[in-house]
C-alpha cells in the first residue's frame, strides 16, 4: 500500500515506529494529487510548498522530542467554507473571490495546534448549498468510483479528496446531510456531530441553526481522532455546549451485545433504491447477528423534513448572506453608480443561481404577512421532528436507515430540477432538524458504487454511534475497498 | 387614497408658538400643548406622544466582541472580525450589558423577563456591517414599566413599553453630498459598529411637546444615575424619535402617527415635536388627512421634513437569532443588580427638600445632574450652609459653566466653594470679590486663599488697623473735615473716597461708615 492510501491512524503508527516521515506522506500526497487531481477536482486552493515546509518543521519537531498528537504530520482537506487566516477562503463563490480572511476559524486553530498539515481547501457546492457539489462556482468535483457520477455535496470535495488518497482526513460541515451524503457516495466514512458539540467560529454561515462541523474519513477510528481535536466547547460560540469531551476512541469497541438499534421504516419505502434498501437490511441483520436487539420503527414526522429544512434553513441563509454586499470584502461590481446599483450588480454577479433561488425562497419566508405561515410553522415542525426522535431514542440506543435514498447520480442529472436534488438529502435532513449525531459508513455497492449506512444516536451520544458504526466496519470490508484510479 | 398637502405655514388661525421667534437662546417657556396653554388659545386637538429612546451603554467593550468602545478614536480602530462582519464570525453576548439593562428595567418599574431572546432586523445599509442588526423584538428584557415626571407642578404617569439592547452601527462619511444620495463615494468607519444600545419604548402616553422634554431630561438623569449612560444627546449617546399624532378631544382611538427622527438635544426635542404639531394641526384644519410616514426634524428651518412613506417602509423580516442562545435571568441575578441600584434623582430630591429644607424647585435643579447634587452635598459636609450653597451652584457656578460649556466637575472643588463662603461670611471679602475669586479658581485651578492673598482682596474689617488710616486721612485733610464739621455733609463721601484710595478699595464699607462718623463727630 501506498502512503496515500493509508488512514490517519496507520500512519501515526508509521511516524511513531520511524518507518516514515511526515515529509514522505505529504510528499506521497502531494504526488497523488499532481496524479488524479486534473481528473477529481477536489480542491480549490493547494498548499504544496507551505506543507512541505511544514512537513519539515514537524519532522524536526518528532526528532527533537517533541510530544505527537495522533494528527501530528497529517495531511487534511478543509472545505473552503472554514476560514484559514492569510489564504484564501471562497465558499467556492465567485462572491468570495480572493478573500482572505483575517483570522483561523476555531477548528483549524485546533488542527495547527495538533499538528495536522493542511493540505488544500476542498471544493463544495457554493455557500454549502447543494448535493452534489455542482454548484461550485469554480469546478466540478467527480466521484473517484466513476467519474461521470457526482461525489454529493455539498462537502463533495472533502469526500472525494479522502477517496482518491488525496488527503489523508477532511474536515466537512453538515448543515442537511453534507458530510453524510458526499460519505455514502464517496464510500468513506462522515460524521455529522450533535449541534453545539464542535465550534461553528470561522465557519462560513449556511443555516446557523442546523450547521456542524465535522470529520470525513477512511474509517471509523480516523473519525473518532478527528473528533477528539475539534470537539469542545468554545467561548467564541454561544451555540457551542460547554460538557466534557469523551475520548471518542474508548468507544471503538467491537460489541453491540444487547444494545437496541431501530430500523427508520419511513427511510425504506418509497422513493429509495431497491439496492440501497437490501444493502441497509443486510446490514441490520449483519448487527442482528452481531447481538443488538432490532426492531422496526415509524418516524411519521420524517416526510414533513424536507420542506420544514427548506424553509428554515433557507430564512437564516437569507439572512446569513446578506453581508456579502460589495461594501467591505469580496467581490464589488464594476458596474455601478451607486449605491443600489452596486448591491444589486454585485451580488447578481457574485452569487450562483442555486444561492439566488434560496436567498429568494428564504426572503419570502421571512417576509411580512408570510412569517406565521412559514417560519413559525416550520419551527413548530421541526419540534415536532425532535419529538419524533425523542420518542423513539426512550426506547432505542440507536437508530438506522439509508444515509442518501441512491448511490451516486449522474452528473448533469438533477442539477436542472432542484426538486429531486432536495429529495436526496431525504434521509439526512431530519437529523440537522433534530440536532443529534449521525454517521455515515460504507455498508456495500450498487452498480459499483458505494452505499452509506446512516447511524444516528441522542443528543451528545456520539460514543454509541461510534459503537455501532466500529462494531460493524470491524465486521465488514466496505471500507478497504479504495476507488481505482 | 387621497392626496394630502402637506406644507407650512399656509392657514395658519393662530399666533405664532411663543418661543418660535424669539431665537433659540430662550428655551425657558415653550407652549405646552399643541397650542394651548401658551395664549390662552382653546385647545382644539389633543397631542399624543410616544418615545422611543436609543442610550448607548458605558460599558469598555461593545456588545457582541471585545473591541473597546472609545469615543473619538481614529477610524476603524477599534474593530476585529465580529463587529466587520468577515463571513464566518459569531456574536458572544457581553454580560454587563445585561446588567445594564436589568438595573434601567427595575429602576423604571419594569418587569425583567426571566427567558429573553435576540432577534435579527434586516436591511440593507452601507454602516451595517451584516446587513441585519441583532436586536430584540419579541420577549425584550424588560416591559411593562413606568416613570412619573412633574409638569407644572402635576405628576404625569408615563408606561414604559419595554427596554430592549441591541448593537449600534457604523458612521459614514460621505463626499459630494449630504448624505449617500448623490455621493461621490462614502467612508465607513466600523468603530461604532457593536456599541451596545438600549432601546426604552414608551406607551403613548405624552400629551406635549414640554412634557416630552421633561420625560426626557427626567430619564436622562436616571441613565446617568445609574451609571449605563452619559446621557450625551449631543454627541449622539442618548437619541430619541417620536412617534405622535393629534385627536379631537374626547376621542378614544388614536390618529394617524408620524415618526419624527433627527432630535440631537433636549431643545430640539420640545422644537421638533412642536414644529411636527403644528404641521399636523395645519393639515387637519384644512380638513386633511395626516400621512404615516417617518420624517426628519430639519433645525436650520425648524420644520420637519419627509424622509421616507409608509410604502417606502423597511420590511425588517424579524427572526430569532440563530448565533445566541436564550438569555436566562434568573432571580438571584436581579436580586445582584437590584442592590448596585444607587439613590435615584427622584427620591434624591424628596429627601433634598427634606433633610436641606430646599425649595422644590432648587431641589430639582440640584439632583438633575449627579455630579452637582455630589458636589452640594459634600459642599455641606464641610460648611452647614446648605441654601447659601445651593444658591452658588444655581446662580454664579451653573451661569459659569453654561457661559464656557464646562460641567460642574470643570469647577472649583467644594473645598474652595466653601472657603469663599466662609469669607463672605466673616466679611473678608466682598460678594462682587467672591464672585471674580470663584471664575479665577475655576479657570485657572488656583487655590482661593491665594488668589485672595495674591490679590490683596482681603476686606480690612480690623477696626484698629482702619482707625488708624481714617485718623491719617482726617489729618491730611483739614479743610474738607472743617467743611463737613460746619455741616456741610456732602463732604463726607469724599472723605470716605480718600479711605478707599489709602486701602485701595479693601475698607469693609460699613465698619468704615461706622469709624468715620464717631471719628468725624468727636
Amino acid at each position: 500500500m501506498e502512503l496515500f492510501e493509508l488512514t490517519a491512524h496507520e500512519l501515526h503508527a508509521k511516524i511513531s515506529k520511524k518507518e516514515t516521515s511526515c515529509e514522505e506522506i505529504v510528499r506521497s500526497v502531494l504526488g497523488r494529487i499532481s496524479k488524479v487531481e486534473n481528473t477529481i477536482n477536489a480542491f480549490l486552493t493547494i498548499n504544496i510548498d507551505e506543507a512541505i515546509v511544514k512537513a519539515r518543521e514537524i519532522d524536526e519537531q518528532i526528532s527533537s522530542g517533541k510530544e505527537m498528537t495522533p494528527l501530528t504530520g497529517i495531511p487534511i482537506a478543509i472545505k473552503d467554507n472554514m476560514c484559514t487566516k492569510g489564504e484564501i477562503t471562497t465558499c467556492a463563490s465567485k462572491i468570495l473571490k480572493n478573500y482572505i480572511p483575517p483570522y483561523n476559524a476555531t477548528v483549524v486553530e485546533k488542527l495547527l495546534m495538533a499538528g495536522a498539515i493542511p493540505i488544500g481547501k476542498a471544493n463544495m457546492d457554493e455557500f454549502a448549498m447543494g448535493s452534489s457539489t455542482e454548484n461550485s462556482a469554480y469546478k466540478v468535483t467527480k466521484n473517484p468510483w466513476n467519474t461521470a457520477t457526482v461525489p454529493g455535496g455539498s462537502s463533495g470535495g472533502s469526500a472525494a479528496s479522502v477517496c482518491a488518497g488525496e488527503a489523508a482526513v477532511a474536515l466537512g460541515s453538515d448543515t442537511g446531510g453534507s458530510i453524510r451524503q458526499p460519505a455514502s457516495f464517496c464510500g468513506v466514512v462522515g460524521l455529522k456531530p450533535t449541534y453545539g458539540r464542535v465550534s461553528r467560529y470561522g465557519l462560513i454561515a449556511f443555516a446557523s441553526s442546523l450547521d456542524q462541523i465535522g470529520p470525513l474519513t477512511k474509517d471509523v477510528t480516523d473519525a473518532a481522532i478527528l473528533m477528539n481535536c475539534v470537539s469542545g466547547y468554545d467561548m467564541k460560540d454561544s451555540t457551542s455546549v460547554e460538557k466534557d469531551v469523551p475520548d471518542f476512541r474508548r468507544s471503538l469497541i467491537n460489541n453491540i451485545k444487547g444494545l437496541k438499534i431501530g430500523v427508520i421504516k419511513d427511510l425504506l419505502g418509497k422513493g429509495i433504491d431497491e439496492g440501497v434498501k437490501k444493502a441497509v437490511i443486510d446490514a441490520s441483520n449483519l448487527l442482528k447477528k452481531l447481538g443488538a436487539k432490532i426492531e422496526e420503527v415509524s418516524m411519521p414526522t420524517f416526510e414533513y423534513g424536507v420542506p420544514t429544512y427548506y424553509i428554515l434553513a433557507t430564512a437564516e441563509a437569507s439572512s446569513n448572506l446578506e453581508r456579502y454586499d460589495g461594501v467591505k470584502y469580496g467581490h464589488r461590481s464594476s458596474n455601478a453608480d451607486d449605491i443600489l446599483s452596486m448591491y444589486y450588480n454585485t451580488r447578481q454577479e457574485g452569487f450562483g443561481p442555486e444561492v439566488k433561488r434560496r436567498i429568494m425562497l428564504g426572503t419570502y419566508a421571512l417576509s411580512a404577512g408570510y412569517y406565521d405561515a412559514y417560519y413559525l410553522k416550520a419551527q413548530k415542525v421541526r419540534t415536532l421532528i425532535k419529538q419524533d426522535f425523542d420518542k423513539a431514542f426512550s426506547k432505542f440506543d440507536a437508530l438506522i436507515s439509508p444515509t442518501a435514498p441512491t448511490v451516486a447520480f449522474k452528473i448533469g442529472e438533477k442539477i436542472g430540477d432542484p426538486l429531486s436534488m432536495y429529495l436526496s438529502d431525504i434521509a439526512t435532513i431530519p437529523i440537522n432538524l433534530a440536532g443529534i449525531p449521525a454517521i455515515s459508513i460504507p455498508c456495500g455497492f450498487v452498480n459499483d458504487l458505494p452505499v452509506g449506512l446512516q447511524i444516528m444516536g441522542k443528543a451528545f451520544d456520539e460514543e454509541t454511534v461510534f459503537k455501532v458504526a466500529y462494531t460493524y466496519e470491524q465486521n465488514t470490508d466496505w471500507h478497504r475497498n479504495r476507488a481505482k484510479l | 387614497m387621497s392626496k394630502i398637502l402637506i406644507g407650512t405655514g399656509t392657514g395658519q388661525n393662530y399666533d405664532e408658538p411663543a418661543t418660535k421667534r424669539r431665537g433659540s437662546n430662550n428655551q425657558a417657556r415653550e407652549p405646552r400643548s399643541s397650542f394651548a396653554g401658551s395664549r390662552g388659545i382653546k385647545m382644539k386637538y389633543e397631542t399624543v406622544i410616544g418615545l422611543e429612546i436609543h442610550a448607548q451603554l458605558l460599558t469598555e467593550s461593545k456588545i457582541f466582541c471585545g473591541c473597546s468602545t472609545k469615543f473619538g478614536s481614529a477610524p476603524n480602530t477599534n474593530i476585529c472580525p465580529v463587529c466587520t462582519g468577515q463571513p464566518g464570525v459569531l456574536p458572544v453576548l457581553n454580560k454587563k450589558v445585561v446588567d445594564f439593562a436589568i438595573k434601567t428595567g427595575l429602576s423604571l418599574n419594569a418587569t425583567i423577563a426571566n427567558h429573553s431572546i435576540f432577534a435579527r432586523k434586516n436591511y440593507f445599509y452601507p454602516d451595517l456591517p451584516k446587513n441585519y442588526q441583532i436586536s430584540q423584538y419579541e420577549l425584550p428584557i424588560a416591559t411593562k414599566g413606568y416613570m412619573d415626571i412633574t409638569v407644572d407642578g402635576e405628576i404625569k404617569h408615563i408606561g414604559i413599553t419595554r427596554v430592549h439592547l441591541e448593537e449600534d452601527a457604523g458612521k459614514l462619511v460621505h463626499k459630494g453630498a449630504a448624505g449617500l444620495k448623490g455621493a461621490t463615494s462614502s467612508l465607513v468607519d466600523f468603530n461604532r459598529t457593536g456599541v451596545p444600545l438600549m432601546e426604552i419604548v414608551t406607551e403613548p402616553d405624552i400629551r406635549s411637546a414640554e412634557e416630552a422634554k421633561v420625560f426626557m431630561s427626567e430619564l436622562r438623569s436616571l441613565l446617568v444615575y445609574l451609571g449605563v449612560c452619559d446621557g450625551n444627546m449631543e454627541e449622539g449617546s442618548l437619541r430619541c424619535d417620536a412617534n405622535i399624532s393629534l385627536r379631537k378631544p374626547g376621542q378614544k382611538e388614536l390618529g394617524v402617527k408620524t415618526e419624527v427622527k433627527n432630535m440631537n438635544s433636549f431643545k430640539s426635542v420640545q422644537k421638533a415635536l412642536f414644529a411636527e404639531i403644528k404641521r399636523q394641526t395645519n393639515i387637519l384644519d384644512e380638513g386633511g388627512r395626516i400621512t404615516q410616514e417617518t420624517r426628519l426634524y430639519d433645525d436650520a428651518s425648524d420644520t420637519t421634513v419627509q424622509m421616507r412613506s409608509k410604502e417606502e417602509a423597511h420590511d425588517y423580516r424579524y427572526f430569532p437569532e440563530p448565533d445566541l442562545v436564550p438569555l436566562e435571568i434568573d432571580k438571584k441575578w436581579i436580586d445582584e443588580i437590584k442592590a448596585t441600584i444607587p439613590e435615584l434623582p427622584q427620591e434624591k430630591r424628596i429627601r433634598f427638600v427634606k433633610q436641606y429644607e430646599l425649595s422644590e424647585a432648587d431641589a430639582t435643579i440640584l439632583t438633575n445632574d449627579l455630579n452637582m447634587a455630589n458636589y452640594f452635598e459634600e459642599s455641606v459636609k464641610l460648611l452647614n450652609e446648605p441654601r447659601q450653597i445651593g444658591n452658588w451652584l444655581i446662580g454664579d457656578a451653573s451661569a459659569y459653566c453654561n457661559e464656557n460649556n464646562k460641567t460642574i466637575l470643570d469647577i472649583l472643588p467644594p473645598d474652595g466653594l466653601v472657603e469663599i463662603i466662609k469669607h463672605i461670611k466673616n466679611g473678608a471679602i466682598s460678594r462682587k470679590t467672591a464672585k471674580e475669586v470663584f471664575i479665577e479658581a475655576s479657570a485657572e485651578g488656583k487655590e482661593v486663599n491665594d488668589i485672595i492673598k495674591e490679590s490683596g482682596a482681603t476686606q480690612i474689617s480690623n477696626e484698629d488697623e482702619l482707625l488708624n488710616i481714617i485718623k491719617d486721612v482726617i489729618s491730611s485733610n483739614p479743610k474738607p473735615v472743617s467743611e463737613y464739621k460746619a455741616g456741610k455733609t456732602a463732604t463726607l463721601s469724599f472723605i470716605i473716597g480718600q479711605v478707599m484710595k489709602a486701602t485701595k478699595g479693601r475698607a469693609n464699607p460699613d465698619i468704615l461708615n461706622k469709624l468715620l462718623k464717631k471719628e468725624l463727630d468727636k
